[in-house]
Order: structure tokens, then C-alpha cells, then sequence
């Protein structure tokens, strides 16, 4: 029969599948590199540890969101109510806050209110079957519109004193508090993903839904918890933001979900679900950040940094298909 | 008999009756609002966001999404701007004409990234969104076109009136008209349905479905371009926010319209009523007393609503293989098909 | 009634797919007016040869002659122009619309300078033509709403609007009624009648000799054997079809029969099947046979809990066991190894490693923790002994043929320790050295003590591996045979409805 019978199979794993991702981190983490170099050449700001410091601020909250919506658009999900999510658990913060409550308790109203809005995402989905495109999008607009109807014009800002820590402190050195955390939960989040039984259904559910059920996997479940998990990391990243900016408004962190859903795809996750990796996330993560801060530098507002991730998201995409498409092209004419 | 109850239970006649019981609540609340002025100008306030609905429901129906549309009118919006604050002489027939054409252009970007790429929609409109947008920034360097800054011309068609009626509503109901020519009566016009009906039956009837997606991304990009000149002139301000996040109002009115996510359903009635559906709540809140800022939730409640019940009647029933069940099925229809009336298309 | 010269015609054509060769050289003849019919086993290359006609597929080589001229199909658009028509045996038919449309899709009628489409005309002439076939269907009747009799009749007038000379029934009457097979009859002979060239793929023997006039035998891929309807028996039809698979030795070795494992009890379902009831012993293999669309698969789905409206009751080792999705099958012992291994079996772009280790998770890995070690020492001693060929474990299965990926799922099944093993067509498009492979492997599970339940719509599969057989018609039991009293005529008659 074939050759490679003869021949023993290997008792070790030589994955040709990882050296492709890695080859997509890599290339990330070389533009990365690229733009920091680029960056400390042409600015004279750039290379201080506070000013890096700083810059953390404007990515960190929404790569904590990055984290798990990695997972659900793996697993042929996707949340785009997150950003609403953070508004309403924002203003659940800030009427219990009003009401004299201390630092924990308005940490566990926000996580809590987090929870819940992704259980509901979760059960609206798995139950009726529907696209979780169409259902966030719903949801979308029903939190921010609950925050808005709750709100009005008001501006919520009576967080105590302490409460500041949480988008403000440091915990050592240049090393915020936000920032610990998101490199903390970035390592929960990698081995979740890469190194639990979970993480391995997750990608079989993206991979196949219909074999992931006949294997016995409980997709609906699965799918369930990590709404769940997203609700609940938007819920900490309301805490962050509202703490940084020590207040809540109706239109807070508004837009967030596309630029969070970008920062995924740019972190080599398949919109298609099935695959994708924590480290590339968190990668495309920083390089994001990195852009925004030196583009800031040089007096370039954020705004032109978006025809930037927009051309990198849409080069990021067609690259592979483009190769796919030369390599068929090629075997053909063999 | 039957006939009624089939006819009540299609999802467009059940929106129209929403619809209706909803403008007869507000009028009994607020008989103010039955006024016909009040109502034609509801309708304007309404029009740009019908225009885009159309525009985006070809594309949902071949089973893309076009994010990009509210970047793509704000993009033509300040481009027509710039263009008439420079040159005020310049025909306003000409920068509506070439709204349309760039718009169609920038819709044209997204269709070929679908079709000869084959990238998923969401992502190719997410990054065009994001390069639309900053692309005005880089445009206007920041700065607002302003009303004194625009040509007497320029700002007046969309408020002419015609019959009582702004020229803003008209164009919407020129569209509505096209859009309904097209989906009934031109063969490429069913392609859309077909292409995303069932690609693979598409794909038998010799259809090319990519170039079926790129024409939906054509169409509801040269919608976008012409909305651009609409609000411009009618809000008579071109910034870079203009119609920021409203891509998603548009989809909103197409998944209340009944327009499946899934493509293949979906008709202009359903599309027209769900952003009906949505300006009739934006316009009319604060008539009943209701606070404005209750629209955004009343809006997401009834999307989640709205999908909800769409998904109960797709529910897909088992095969039919035993003898009994062929003959009832058989049965079933053969009186459903006797009664059902002979209507034309 | 005899033509001199065939209306379509195949020469020495070949299709090759990966690690598989789905047609070899085979040939094809279609007279006008004559309805041929073309018999073969599942996996004997029927399909394959549609989407040839069609332009679904490009044969590697070989001639395809229509009308007297050589040409070539490139796309579904030029067959359609060349007047061949297919009708599938699943209706590529779009469900969201009317029936009328249906028909004309692709190719409307219009009017007017502008061309614009016509409605009325359509509704008219949609209702003209469904008269002619007399099928009671409204032309403005959304498709959706239509059985799948009803909607193989939408397929055949949309074969009659553009006038097909040549018109594929890729076995049409897989899930008619009877009296929809008679209407479909008549309608088969309007088409003779108008000169038409019909080509009728069928696994039902009584539907040969009642309605071909020529028949042409496909066998794995390749030509065996054509000629006149009169000319030929039943018995001989059956002997060509099948007959080197007959002779081909299956690996079927006697296991001893220990006690019952596992008992299904009054499983019915509203409109998929109907008082379903059985049981197997250890070191058995059940055969369950039927035609296409008899209900076996769905049976089967409904034993591991994926058919929420199905009834019954299941029993391992007597115990009653509640199995209401396919993790409560795995966790009860009993495992489904899918007919659509692509779709349903494997995950294509994961390696070898993590398929087969998915079920079995809990166990490879530490506190739900993974173990790359464990894993691969569960994929290693799996894959090894179904002999699964492949350079390493961590290749995607994407890279494997047919026939190892079907071993893969099998591995990952085995993996679990499983009692009770259902195999639903175990070797449906995989190589004849993968087959052999499966079969033996089977053979080797009997023998260790766990149950099979095989479904198979090859007949020679059937009786070279099962040691009862149970076989179904239109979602029924409808006759159980012993190893030794099966005989080949007897099961497809029992399948086909016939009273013997």
C-alpha cells in the first residue's frame, strides 16, 4: 500500500498545524517590533517607561474583553453587545454606588450585572436557535437603551475614593493595576484555551458543531458558559473603565464591540470560528495600543490609526485566502 | 376563510398591523400626532434610514452583512460637502449623481473582497468601516463643513416640497419603488433571493453567486453614497462622526422586517415597515410622554422580539417516511393547495 | 421504438478523486424515447456520473458525445443550454419560493421591451405544465410547504419548461408513496412518448422491469455491463451488480454469542418510523437494511438522543438507561459512528490526535487539565491497531483519504470502551484495501465481547458481516433473517415492499 506504512509513525507530535499559527504570531509579533523601533526612532517621547506605561491604558480594557470573545468567535459565536454591557453594569455601578455602598460591593454589582446580561446573550441563543450576530445586536441596543432610559442626561460620579484604584493604581512600579490584570488574565485565558479539556472542545465545537455533538460534547452548554465568561470579563472591564474615568455616562465605551471583534480577527482568529490562539490576540492587542500611542506622539489623532487596523484587518484575512488560491493554482498545473 | 388566516399569518401583514396599532396608541394618546403634517415629517425624519434598509437587505438576503454603509454616507456625505464649499457653482444634480457613483465604489470594494476573495462580509465591512471613517478624518483634517459653508442650492433640494411632501421622502419613495421593480420584476433581482435561498441550487441554475453578492454590495453602497448628500444637506453639517454606529439601526430594521440573517427571505415591505417601526418609536416617544432616552432599549426589545419569533416559525420538522405520515402530509396539502387562492405574483 | 444511434453517450471516461478512482473508463449510452436503467451498488460510481452529465465535475478524460457531436460541459449553465436535466436525489430547489418561480428559475419569462419578468405568464405556464403531469399543485404555493414527493414533481416540470432531451432520475422514488411512484410512472412515459432520452438510477428491481427499456451495471466505478430489459432476468441483473463483491471473501469470523447488551424498545417517531424494537448479544453484528430513506439513520439518531420527538425505551445489559443526548449514549456505552463522515464524523482541521481523543478527554487528561502524553498514547494505540496510515499522529485529518478517516472515527469510538458500536454505513465511498480493513476490524470487536449494529444499504456488506439482519421499508421493521436464511432476493424484495 502506501509507503508511510513501513515506516513507523513517530511517537511525538511535529505539528505542521502549529508551525502555520506560529507563523501568524510571528509575523505579528515582528510588526509589532517593526512599529516600536519605528516609533522610538521618530520620537523622542516614546521610549520612557512611564509614557509606555500610559499607553497600556488605551487597550487594556478592551483586550480583557478580547480574551474571551476570542473563545466564542472560535467557537462560531460572536457577542457585539459587550460595549453595552459595559455601559449598563457602568450605571449599576454608579446607582449603588450613589447609595453609600463600599468598594467591594460595587465591584460585585458590575460583574455581577456583566453576568447576567451574557447569560441572557447565552440562553437567547442556545434556546431558539438564532444567529448570535442577529441576538447581540438586539441586545446591543436593549443595555445601552436600559442605560440610557436609567440615565437620561445624568452623569453618575459618586465612586468613593478608593474605587479610583481599579483604573488608576499601580500595583509596583509603572505597572498598573489594569495592565497586572490583563497579563494575569491573559495567561488564565491561555491556558483555558490551550491547555484544558475545555479550550479542546471549544475548538472541536468551531471546528464541526454537529460532530462536536455526536461526539458527546454538551454544545449547548459549552456555548452557554462562555457567553457567560464574556458578560462577566465585560462586567471587569466596566469596572476598569468606570474606575479610570470615575464616572459613568450613557454613551460610555461606545463603539467598542467592532474594535474589540477587530482586535480578534487581527490576532489570527477565524471569523469562521475553528481556530485562533490566545497569544495572537494578546499580541495584535499590544500592536493596536502601540499604533495609538505613537501615532498620539506624532500628533496623529486616533482616528487615522482606524484606516490602519482597517487595512490591516482586511490585508490580515485576504492573505491567506490569496496564498490558498496560488498554491490551487500551482497543484493544477502540475 | 383559509385564505385570510394565511394571508394574516405572513410576517410583513403582521408588522403593518404592529405598525398601525402602533401609530393608533400614540394618536389616542396624543392626537397631535396624527396630524398629517407631523406624520409626513415622522416619515421624513425616517426616509435615510428606509433607503439604507433597502440598500442592506439585498445584501443580508445573499447572506452577507454590510457594516460599512453608515462609514461609506458619512465618507460621500463630507466629500459632497467639501466639494460644494469649494466650488459653490457647481450643479447640485452633479454631486448628487456623483454621491451615487462613489458610494457605489466603495460598496464595489466590499463586493469584490466577497466575491473574488471570498473573505467573510462581516470582516471585509469591518475593516472597510474603519478605513471609510478615518478616511474623512484625513479629508477634512478634522473640521465640520457647516451650514454657511454649503450652497443655498445644496441645502434646499432635500426640503423642497412637492405636493406637500419633502423631496427627502420622495427620493425614499422612489426608492421603495425601485427596489420593489426590482425584486418582482427583473430576473437579476431574483438572484439575490436565489443566491442566497440556496447557493448550491443557485449554482445549478447557472448563477454565479459572488457577483450576485458583489451587485447587493454595488447597490447598497451607491444607496449609502446618496444618503450621504440626504443627511448632509438635511442635517447641514459634514464632521467625521456623522451617523456613527448607525450601520446597526440599519440591520436592526432589516431583522425587524423579517429579513432572515440567513439569507433567501425577506421582502422591500418587511425592510420598509422595520425601519418604519424604528423612526415611528424615535419620533414619537416624547409625544406620549415617554422619556426619548427609552427609544434605544424599546428598539432592542423588540429586535430580540421580533427574531424570536421569526425563528419559532423556521423550526425545520422532521423527514416524512412513514406510509401514514406521507398520506396525511399528502392529504394536508392537497386541501391546502385546492383552497390556497391562485393570486398573481 | 429502436434507435440506431444513441441521443448521449459516454466514452472511456475517468474521474479520479483523492484515493479514489469514482468512475474508471466506464461508458454510457442514451437513446431517445428509451428509459435506461442504471444499476449499481451504492458507491459504484451513480453520483459521480450525474454530476459528469451536469457539469458538476470534469472527468479527467474520455469523451462525452451528444447529438451526434463530441462536447464538452463545463458548467451546470451549458447542460441546462444542452437541454440535460437532472433531478437529484436530494431537489437542489430553493424553498422560499413559489412554485412557479421554481420552475423558471434561471431562466424566466418575460416580457416587454424592457424584459421584464411575467408573471402571469409563468403562473400560466407553470400551470399548463404541472396539468400535463398531472401533479395537484398551485403554481403560487410557497415550495416550503410541499412534501418531498411534492417537490420532486416542481423538479420534473422545471425539466419540461426548457424542453430536456436528456432528463436524470437520480433515484426519484427513494421517498415516494406508492401512488406517487405510479403518478411519476406515467409521467415517465409522457417523456418517452415525446422522445426524451431517460436515464432512471434506481436500487428497486421491480422499478427496472416496470418501467426501463435498457439497462446499463456500474460496479465500483467501472462498466460491467449494458443491454435490452428483455434480454436479461432479474437474478442476472442482481449477479452483475454484485457479483465479484459476492465472491470477495468478507473477513467474517463466528464470535460467540453471549447474553444481551443492549435492547431498544418501542422506538417510534411521528412521521420518521414506527415501532422499532430489537436486541443484541455480545459478539453479534445486526444488520439493518433498507433503501435510502427507509428511516434507518434515523433510527439511529434517535437511539443516541438526537431526536427529541422520537419515543422508546433502551436497555444496556438490562438496564434501563435514559438517553436523551449523545453524551448520555457515550457515557451508557453506546457509540454512533456517522454515515457522514465529513460532516458528522471529524473534525477536518484538527490532527488525528485530538479526534480521537475528544470523547475520551476526561480520561486523558489530569483535573481538566490536557495531557498531550495520554492523548497521544490513546491515539497511538487506537490508531495503530485500525491500522490508520498517516506520517504522524498530530496530521490534520483533512490530509487523510476517505477510507483512513473513517478509521480515524472508528479509533475514536473504540477509545471509549464502548458495548454497543452502531456503524451506519460503515464503508459508504471509501477504497476497497479501507473496506477489507473495516470489515476485519469488525470481525475483531465481535470477537472481544462488544455488539455491532450495522446499517448498510449494500447487500453483499450485509450478508458477508451480519449474523442477523433486520430490514426496513418506509420506516418499519419488516422482516428479521438468520445468517442462514438470508438470500439476496429475498431481503431486497422484503426492502423493496414486495410480498413475497
Amino acid at each position: 500500500m502506501e509507503q508511510s506504512a513501513k515506516l513507523p509513525i513517530p511517537n511525538t507530535l511535529s505539528t505542521p498545524l502549529k508551525s502555520l499559527l506560529v507563523r501568524w504570531e510571528t509575523f505579528l509579533l515582528a510588526v509589532f517590533a517593526a512599529v516600536f523601533i519605528a516609533f522610538s526612532v521618530t520620537s523622542p517621547y516614546f521610549l520612557n517607561v512611564w509614557n509606555l506605561s500610559d499607553a497600556t491604558f488605551n487597550f487594556t480594557e478592551r483586550a480583557l474583553i478580547a480574551l474571551p470573545m476570542a473563545m466564542l468567535i472560535i467557537c462560531r459565536e460572536i457577542d457585539l453587545s459587550v460595549a453595552s454591557i459595559i455601559a449598563l453594569a457602568s450605571v449599576a455601578m454608579g446607582y449603588v454606588a450613589q447609595t453609600g455602598a463600599d468598594v467591594p460591593l460595587i465591584v460585585l454589582t458590575g460583574i455581577t450585572v456583566g453576568l447576567l446580561c451574557g447569560l441572557f446573550n447565552g440562553f437567547v441563543v442556545t434556546t431558539f436557535g438564532i444567529p448570535s450576530i442577529v441576538v447581540t445586536i438586539g441586545t446591543m441596543s436593549l443595555f445601552r437603551g436600559i442605560t440610557q432610559g436609567l440615565m437620561g442626561n445624568q452623569v453618575l460620579r459618586d465612586y468613593p475614593f478608593e474605587f479610583a484604584f481599579f483604573g488608576q493604581g499601580y500595583v509596583y512600579w509603572v505597572f498598573s493595576f489594569q495592565f497586572v490584570l490583563f497579563l494575569s488574565c491573559a495567561l488564565l485565558f491561555y491556558i483555558l484555551l490551550h491547555r484544558t479539556n475545555f479550550g479542546r472542545r471549544t475548538y472541536a465545537i468551531g471546528n464541526n458543531p454537529t460532530a462536536a455533538e455526536f461526539s458527546g460534547i454538551k454544545v449547548r452548554r459549552h456555548k452557554m458558559i462562555l457567553f457567560a465568561m464574556v458578560g462577566v470579563m465585560a462586567g471587569v472591564a466596566s469596572v476598569l473603565l468606570t474606575s479610570r474615568l470615575g464616572s459613568t455616562r450613557p454613551a460610555i465605551a461606545f463603539g467598542w464591540e467592532l474594535s474589540i471583534v477587530t482586535m480578534v480577527v487581527l490576532g489570527g482568529v477565524n471569523i469562521l470560528g475553528g481556530s485562533g490562539t490566545i497569544p495572537g490576540v494578546v499580541i495584535a492587542a499590544f500592536l493596536m495600543g502601540v499604533v495609538t500611542f505613537g501615532l498620539g506622539l506624532m500628533n496623529i489623532p486616533g482616528i487615522v490609526m482606524n484606516i490602519i487596523i482597517g487595512l490591516m484587518l482586511i490585508t490580515v484575512i485576504s492573505i491567506p485566502v490569496i496564498m490558498r488560491r496560488i498554491q490551487q493554482h500551482r497543484s493544477r498545473h502540475l | 376563510m383559509n385564505s385570510i388566516v394565511e394571508f394574516l399569518k405572513r410576517r410583513e401583514v403582521l408588522l403593518g398591523i404592529v405598525v398601525l396599532c402602533m401609530i393608533a396608541i400614540i394618536g389616542s394618546i396624543n392626537p397631535n400626532f396624527l396630524q398629517i403634517r407631523n406624520l409626513i415629517s415622522v416619515y421624513n425624519d425616517t426616509s435615510i434610514l428606509i433607503i439604507l434598509a433597502l440598500g442592506q437587505m439585498l445584501v443580508i438576503l445573499t447572506r452577507c452583512i454590510d457594516l460599512s454603509v453608515a462609514a461609506n454616507l458619512a465618507l460621500t456625505g463630507m466629500v459632497v460637502g467639501l466639494l460644494n464649499a469649494a466650488f459653490p457653482g457647481f450643479p447640485v444634480e452633479g454631486l448628487i449623481v456623483l454621491a451615487v457613483l462613489m458610494g457605489a465604489c466603495l460598496g464595489a470594494i466590499n463586493g469584490a473582497f466577497v466575491w473574488l476573495l471570498g473573505v467573510p462580509a462581516i470582516v471585509v465591512t469591518l475593516g472597510t468601516m474603519s478605513i471609510y471613517r478615518g478616511s474623512i478624518f484625513l479629508l477634512s483634517g478634522g473640521d465640520w463643513v457647516n451650514a454657511h459653508q454649503m450652497s443655498p442650492a445644496f441645502l434646499a433640494i432635500p426640503r423642497q416640497l412637492f405636493l406637500g411632501v419633502p423631496v427627502l421622502s420622495w427620493m425614499s419613495l422612489i426608492v421603495i419603488a425601485l427596489m420593489v421593480y426590482i425584486t418582482r420584476f427583473r430576473p437579476f433581482g431574483r438572484q439575490f433571493f436565489a443566491a442566497g435561498g440556496n447557493p448550491r441550487a443557485a449554482f445549478y441554475t447557472g448563477i454565479n453567486v459572488g457577483f450576485v453578492q458583489f451587485r447587493a454590495f454595488v447597490i447598497s453602497g451607491a444607496l449609502a453614497g446618496l444618503c450621504g448628500y440626504l443627511w448632509v444637506s438635511r442635517y447641514a453639517v459634514a464632521y467625521t462622526e456623522v451617523a456613527n454606529g448607525f450601520e446597526l439601526q440599519v440591520v436592526a430594521a432589516c431583522v425587524i422586517g423579517g429579513i432572515s440573517i440567513m439569507g433567501g427571505v425577506g421582502t422591500v415591505a418587511g425592510a420598509f415597515l422595520g425601519a418604519l417601526f424604528l423612526g415611528i418609536i424615535s419620533n414619537s416617544l416624547s409625544i406620549i410622554g415617554v422619556s426619548q432616552f427609552w427609544q434605544m432599549a424599546i428598539s432592542g426589545a423588540v429586535i430580540i422580539i421580533a427574531v424570536i419569533a421569526n425563528s419559532r416559525s423556521e423550526k425545520k420538522p422532521g423527514r416524512i417516511i412513514l406510509r401514514e405520515a406521507v398520506a396525511a402530509d399528502a392529504i394536508d396539502e392537497s386541501a391546502r393547495g385546492d383552497t390556497r387562492p391562485a393570486t398573481g405574483q | 421504438m429502436e434507435s440506431t444511434s444513441p441521443l448521449f453517450a459516454l466514452r472511456n471516461v475517468t474521474k479520479v478523486f483523492p484515493g479514489v478512482r469514482a468512475l474508471d473508463d466506464v461508458r454510457l449510452e442514451l437513446y431517445p424515447g428509451q428509459v435506461t436503467a442504471l444499476v449499481g451498488e451504492n458507491g459504484a460510481g451513480k453520483s459521480t456520473l450525474v454530476k459528469t452529465m451536469t457539469g458538476i465535475y470534469q472527468p479527467e478524460s474520455g469523451e462525452i458525445w451528444y447529438d451526434g457531436q463530441q462536447v464538452t460541459i463545463r458548467n451546470p449553465e451549458d447542460a441546462r443550454q444542452m437541454g440535460i436535466t437532472a433531478i437529484h436525489q436530494e431537489t437542489v430547489l430553493f424553498d422560499d419560493m413559489t412554485v412557479a418561480e421554481n420552475i423558471f428559475a434561471g431562466s424566466y419569462l418575460t416580457r416587454g421591451r424592457f424584459g421584464n419578468l411575467d408573471w402571469k405568464a409563468m403562473n400560466r405556464r407553470a400551470q399548463e405544465i404541472l396539468h400535463d403531469i398531472e401533479a395537484p399543485l398551485s403554481p403560487t404555493a410557497m415550495l416550503s410547504g410541499l412534501s418531498i414527493g411534492q417537490k420532486h414533481m416542481v423538479a420534473i416540470a422545471r425539466a419540461l419548461s426548457v424542453d430536456a432531451r436528456v432528463v436524470i432520475l437520480d433515484e426519484p422514488t427513494a421517498a415516494l408513496s406508492h401512488h406517487e411512484i405510479h403518478e411519476l410512472y406515467e409521467l415517465v412515459r409522457r417523456l418517452k412518448a415525446r422522445g426524451t432520452a431517460i436515464m432512471f438510477i434506481t436500487h428497486k428491481f421491480d422499478e427496472i422491469f416496470a418501467i426501463a427499456d435498457r439497462y446499463t451495471v456500474f460496479r465500483d466505478g467501472a462498466f460491467v455491463g449494458d443491454g435490452r430489459i428483455e434480454d436479461v432476468t432479474e437474478p442476472e441483473l442482481v449477479e452483475m451488480m454484485v457479483a465479484r463483491s459476492l465472491n470477495e471473501t468478507y473477513p467474517k469470523v463466528e464470535a460467540p454469542l453471549g447474553e444481551e447488551v443492549f435492547r431498544a424498545e418501542g422506538f417510534s417517531h411521528p412521521t420518521e418510523f414506527a415501532d422499532i424494537s430489537f436486541a443484541v448479544r455480545k459478539g453479534e453484528i445486526l444488520g439493518f437494511y433498507g433503501l435510502v430513506g427507509a428511516g434507518r439513520t434515523e433510527i439511529m439518531r434517535a437511539l443516541i438522543g438526537l431526536s427529541e420527538q422520537a419515543r422508546g425505551e433502551i436497555y444496556i445489559e438490562g438496564q434501563r438507561v435514559s438517553v436523551r443526548s449523545p453524551a448520555d449514549a457515550v457515557q451508557a456505552g453506546l457509540v454512533y459512528v456517522p454515515e457522514e463522515r465529513q460532516q458528522q464524523g471529524v473534525m477536518l482541521d484538527m490532527p488525528i490526535y485530538q479526534n480521537i481523543s475528544l470523547p475520551q478527554l476526561h480520561r486523558t487528561s489530569r483535573a481538566g487539565f490536557l495531557s498531550t502524553r495520554n492523548e497521544l498514547a490513546v491515539a497511538r494505540q487506537y490508531g495503530e491497531r485500525l491500522n490508520v496510515k498517516t506520517s504522524s499522529w498530530s496530521e490534520l485529518v483533512n490530509n487523510l483519504s476517505g477510507g483512513n478517516q473513517q478509521k480515524v472515527v472508528i479509533a475514536k469510538w473504540l477509545a471509549t470502551h464502548p458495548r454497543v458500536i452502531i456503524m451506519d454505513e460503515p464503508t459508504k465511498g471509501i477504497d476497497i484495501g479501507s473496506k477489507a480493513a473495516v470489515h476485519a476490524f469488525m470481525s475483531e470487536l465481535v470477537q472481544q465481547g462488544l455488539a455491532v449494529i450495522m446499517v448498510s444499504s449494500e447487500l453483499p456488506e450485509i450478508m458477508g458481516m451480519a449474523d442477523r439482519m433486520i430490514v426496513m421499508n418506509e420506516g418499519r421493521q419488516v422482516r428479521e433473517f438468520t445468517r442462514d436464511e438470508a438470500t439476496a432476493e429475498a431481503i431486497v424484495s422484503a426492502a423493496t415492499g414486495v410480498r413475497a
